[in-house]
């Protein structure tokens, strides 16, 4: 019980990951997997976050009266962090929408099929 | 100045003119090229400064922003990253030669300048990478790379690069996110994130479940990265769709500064004790590796389409960097590491000429290379060399890496690698004798088939993109005959890897 | 006695790989190109001439030329050894340009530039083999001939010249790089060393089987030197020109099989650990098997080039054998094989190319007759063959007497049998054809067996018709020279007596 309680962040963090981590693996639709990615490493954030938790410790403001203060650094490596996180998600959603103009579809096994049989959308033609 | 900051520069030249470049391209489109040439040769100079300092002074270390190095961040050049850092720099400068005519051709005019811009964005964090000291730094730039990475990809008019791309970036986020949470463990254990700090504070840690779930965690996200074998799938598809010259690049240092990568956290973050007698990481490597060089050799043979065989020949290429790494002594390792300049040199040159045939003929498949030596005769020799230093004919630099490589194992007592190398070498010659046969000895399909006389007119690739890809197969040549020095960067890297064992 | 240092070796190697480049740049003027060939040529063997008497006096010559690695680099040292089969090949490059420049011509072959191109690399790379100083410079060499005999082999650029090119690479290459390769990186990590050196490189801690797996892999490597199984790649590169086979196929590339094998057995493991491991017997029963089995095969050849071929297979484990008996006259004779072979042979193969230029025959069954008609080409035919069967007056004689009498020393008195044997057999494939030529009337000209495109000159049975006088003055002085190295022995065995001696040298002092 300690075990599983102690830890819950660790659970969390790993239960949240393996959600993502499924998504990005399994969905066949492009945009699921983006939310799947987006879990997958937000679970990381929190991971981070809560491994800079000092008991009893305060936000790390350099403060005259505080004696006990949360790691500040990784809060400063998750800043960097989100920034990669949201750069490759403008990336992959950029992808997707160069890939919906192209194909005209979202979902990898039509895409596959269109790539195969060599069938196209009109390009340029989204909605 | 240039000499104090040269570390910092090498990264810095690149990333500024990233920058800098779609200003340009704002008032004059073709002035990009011009600014991206100005600012990948600048860096080329500024890693051939560092390889001389460090070969003459040994280790330099530099710290950014003047902060201390447990907690700033510090760039450390020593005999391994200098040697890989002015590879890469080199293939960036060459590649960007080529890239003038080429992306013309393969790009669509509107997208250039944000090609080059995320082209030099791509070399600096492939560069960043392997200069930096920090961990995490480590983890931005390999973010910085991957991202422009997926960008350049997709570049291609081809429709089939963009899924490509897209799953690359799936693949690459989750490796990137492995190593991520991988750092997290060891920061979480040691509070540090500096590389040579952590190598003094994490012996005492090596039976902590948390070490081991962290080194799990980059080795997996790390070899997902550098296409080992069977975390390869992405590669095939994104090295056959890209525009001809990401292809060249990216099999040319993107997989190598993985495999520096892996390098490094093995031998330097952790110990070579801690691989050999704690996880026993290497004798999965090995066997990965072995399986990697046969099965990227079989699948090549296989493929009909060029730049597809040359995607699945890195496979079994990459399996040989591994390879010598897993063996676990020095001579195998100074195989591995000239591996990474010598597969450079080779695939570069084998792109590159794919690249020029693409531009000059539109041929894309192997098939349609056939009676090409008459054709094309300079680009068709440089394949030739590149295509026989491949197969690892003495006197090219393949020859060189393998006799390492099969040394090193005998050393080691791992006899039973060597056939494997050489199954492997016999493979390849294979697939590349295949062709060599048909662009000498093949008839063009539309081809006559009398006279002595030239069949068909000589229609040469343009020189911008000639003279690059004919520089590196001369270098081939050179670097086989007379590869003292390139050996000789490799085993005082080895050295430092292995520290003597 | 002290080495020499000397660049000689070194001019003698680049003299026919400058004269390719010369060839390749003189396209467009033929009688240029073919200039640069004779003159090459000549060149090449007056170099090669020069550097005998000095070997003759016992010393040996150094020519290093640069280290490719620690431990790997391009080194010359010409001993006995080596000069013997460098003067016979560049003596028999002269002779076999002439030949291909009126065979080619009177054929109209086309790309003759690469032709002529890529037989002077492979003659620079024979000549790179005899003079090396080490393994990896053999190796280096090795493969150098295999990839530029390619498009002399694939010559015509017919589906089947390319079948058979194609085989002769796959066995070429996938030998030497599986099994030689391997057996070099073996050698290199127990020895420290690839250079030869005379009683061997191994020191005596390297266990006996290990050795014996070296030993194994470099035979099995060495493919050309036909060694059954390794031998099919020799009938299947007779689709290349009849000079190609003449000179490479009978002289240059096998040669260089059987000299690499010579040197892997007496300069990298010495004939006393090869008698300590007990290998050379087994090497000399693999070998006697070869001779007897490709004479057999050879009988039932009707193509005159293939039957030529399974007969150099079998020739050439003659060398083999002499070099596995490990006895003094073995090895002179094996030496001598080396030599009064190439001679021999090479005079049947331009007959075989004559006869196909003069009548476009390529059959054994067709020759009915074809010695009145061709009188100097087929006498010729009938000296070569009686110098590879060992009947006296010719020098075939001389290398195979030695080996009978190094079987004696050797005490391997069966393999004295399959000597025996094997002249039997030998004389049982020769002589039909020089009977038929010379005892059977010609065939009617309505013979079909024309190769196409080709018009043959009707109605010539009676009278005299050679082909082109360029074409037989080389294979005549061939067969002359045969029997001059009988009447002369003392211009092969003075080298070969060198070659025995210092092979030997350790255990006689």
């Amino acid at each position: 019980m300690e075990f599983i309680a102690g830890k819950y962040n660790y659970w969390i963090y790993v239960a949240l990951m393996m959600i993502g981590f499924y998504a990005m693996i399994a969905k066949g639709n492009l945009i699921k997997k983006i939310i799947g990615m987006n879990v997958f490493q937000t679970a990381v954030f929190l991971f981070y976050i809560s491994i800079a938790k000092v008991r009893e410790g305060t936000a790390p403001i350099l403060w005259d009266r505080t004696v006990l203060y949360d790691n500040p650094v990784p809060h400063v490596l998750i800043l960097t962090a989100i920034v990669v996180s949201v750069s490759t998600t403008a990336v992959a959603l950029a992808l997707i929408i160069l890939i919906y103009r192209e194909f005209g579809t979202m979902e990898e096994d039509e895409i596959l099929r269109i790539q195969k049989n060599g069938s196209a959308v009109p390009p340029g033609k989204p909605e | 100045m240039i000499k104090e900051h040269a570390p910092v520069l090498v990264i810095l030249v690149p990333l500024l003119s990233a920058v800098l470049v779609p200003l340009v391209g704002m008032l004059r489109n073709r002035f990009c090229w011009h600014v991206a040439f100005a600012a990948t040769h600048v860096s080329f100079l500024l890693s051939g400064l560092l390889l001389f300092r460090v070969q003459t002074n040994g280790k330099i270390s530099y710290r950014l922003g003047g902060w201390e190095p447990p907690w700033g961040i510090e760039y450390v050049i020593d005999e391994l990253n200098s040697f890989v850092l002015v590879t890469i720099a080199f293939i960036g400068f060459l590649a960007t030669l080529y890239a003038r005519k080429s992306v013309v051709a393969e790009i669509e005019p509107v997208r250039i300048p944000a090609f080059y811009s995320i082209f030099l964005l791509f070399l600096a964090g492939l560069l960043g990478i392997v200069i930096t000291g920090d961990i995490f730094n480590l983890y931005v730039f390999l973010e910085i790379s991957s991202l422009a990475g997926y960008a350049l990809i997709a570049a291609s008019r081809k429709r089939e690069a963009l899924l490509a791309s897209y799953n690359y970036l799936i693949l690459g986020t989750i490796a990137a996110t492995f190593i991520l949470i991988g750092i997290g463990y060891l920061y979480m254990v040691t509070g540090s994130l500096n590389m040579a700090d952590l190598r003094e504070r994490l012996p005492a840690l090596y039976h902590s479940k948390v070490v081991l779930t962290a080194f799990a965690f980059f080795s997996v996200g790390i070899s997902l990265k550098l296409a080992l074998f069977p975390l390869h799938v992405w590669l095939p598809n994104a090295y056959t769709y890209a525009p001809s010259v990401v292809s060249a690049v990216m099999a040319a240092t993107a997989t190598k500064v993985g495999a520096y990568v892996l390098f490094r956290i093995m031998f330097t973050v952790f110990r070579v004790e801690f691989d050999l007698e704690v996880v026993s990481i290497t004798s999965i490597l090995l066997v990965l590796s072995s399986a990697a060089i046969i099965l990227g050799s079989v699948l090549a043979i296989a493929q009909t389409n060029i730049k597809r065989m040359l995607a699945y020949s890195s496979v079994g290429q990459i399996g040989y960097i591994v390879l010598g790494a897993s063996i676990v002594n020095e001579t195998a390792m100074t195989g591995s590491l000239v591996h990474i300049l010598n597969h450079a040199l080779m695939k570069g040159t084998l792109f590159f000429i794919a690249g020029c045939v693409l531009y000059r003929t539109g041929i894309e498949d192997i098939a349609g290379l056939r009676g090409m030596g008459r054709r094309m005769p300079f680009s068709m020799a440089a394949f030739t060399v590149a295509g026989l230093s491949m197969a690892g004919v003495p006197l090219t630099v393949g020859f060189v890496s393998k006799w390492y490589l099969a040394l090193g194992a005998l050393r080691a007592d791992l006899w039973y690698l060597v056939p494997v190398i050489l199954v492997s070498s016999l493979l390849t010659a294979v697939y590349f004798g295949r062709i060599i046969e048909s662009i000498y000895f093949g008839r063009a399909e539309d081809g006559h088939s009398s006279g002595s006389l030239s069949r068909e007119r000589m229609h040469e690739a343009p020189t911008g993109m000639l003279v690059p890809a004919l520089l590196l197969a001369v270098l081939c040549l050179v670097f086989g005959i007379s590869a003292s020095t390139t050996v000789g960067y490799a085993e005082a890297a080895a050295r430092l890897l292995l520290g003597g064992r | 006695m002290e080495p020499l240092q000397s660049a000689i070796p070194l001019y003698v190697v680049s003299v026919s790989l400058a004269a390719s480049l010369l060839i390749a740049c003189s396209r467009k003027a033929p009688n240029l190109r073919e200039f640069w060939t004779v003159g090459a040529a000549c060149l090449k063997f007056v170099l090669v001439l020069s550097l005998i008497p000095p070997i003759v006096r016992g010393h040996i010559i150094e020519c290093p030329l640069f280290t490719v690695l620690p431990g790997l680099a391009m080194h010359f040292r010409v001993d006995a050894l080596g000069i013997g089969f460098a003067a016979t090949a560049s003596l028999l490059w002269i002779l076999t340009s002439f030949y291909s420049i009126s065979y080619m011509r009177s054929l109209r072959e086309h790309a003759q530039t690469r032709y002529f191109t890529c037989f002077a690399i492979a003659l620079s790379a024979a000549t790179g083999v005899a003079f090396s100083g080490n393994l990896f410079t053999t190796f280096v060499f090795y493969e150098i001939i295999t990839l530029c005999t390619f498009p002399l082999v694939a010559h015509k650029e017919s589906a089947e010249a390319l079948r058979g090119a194609r085989r002769y690479i796959v066995y070429l290459l996938g030998t030497s790089i599986a099994f030689q390769l391997f057996a070099i990186l073996l050698a290199y990590h127990a020895a420290g060393t690839l250079d030869f050196r005379n009683g061997g490189i191994f020191p005596a801690s390297v266990s006996a089987a290990y050795l014996a797996i070296v030993f194994m892999l470099f035979v099995a490597g060495i493919a050309k030197a036909a060694v059954m199984p390794f031998h099919s790649w020799l009938p299947a590169a007779m689709v290349a020109p009849t000079p190609v086979s003449a000179l490479l196929h009978a002289v240059a590339v096998v040669k260089t099989g059987v000299f690499v094998i010579f040197k892997v057995i007496l300069q990298i493991f010495g004939v006393d650990t090869l008698m300590r491991i007990g290998a050379g017997i087994p090497l000399a029963y693999v070998a006697s098997f070869t001779i007897l089995a490709a004479s057999v095969i050879a009988l039932r050849k009707d193509n005159l080039k293939a039957r030529l071929a399974y007969s150099t297979v079998s020739q050439l484990s003659y060398i083999v054998l002499g070099a596995a008996l490990l006895s003094p006259s073995s090895i002179i004779g094996g030496f001598a094989q080396i030599i009064l072979h190439a001679f021999g042979k090479i005079t049947l193969f331009f007959a075989a190319g004559a006869i196909y230029v003069a009548t476009h025959r390529t059959e054994i069954s067709q020759l009915d007759g074809v010695g009145r008609q061709m009188p100097f080409t087929m006498g010729a035919f009938a000296v070569g063959a009686f110098s590879m069967i060992g009947i006296p007056p010719f020098g075939g004689f001389l290398s195979k007497w030695y080996i009978a009498i190094g079987t004696l020393e050797a005490s391997a008195l069966p393999i004295l049998l399959v000597i025996a044997l094997s002249t039997i057999l030998n004389a049982c494939y020769f002589m039909p054809i020089v009977y038929r030529a010379f005892f059977r009337s010609p065939l009617p000209e309505t013979d079909s067996h024309h190769t196409p495109g080709h018009d043959s000159s009707p109605s010539v049975r009676r009278r005299i018709h050679e082909a082109p006088a360029l074409m037989v003055i080389p294979l005549v002085l061939t067969a002359l020279a045969t029997v001059v190295f009988f009447f002369m022995p003392s211009l092969v065995l003075d080298l070969a007596k060198i070659v025995s001696a210092d092979a030997l040298g350790g255990r006689l002092r």
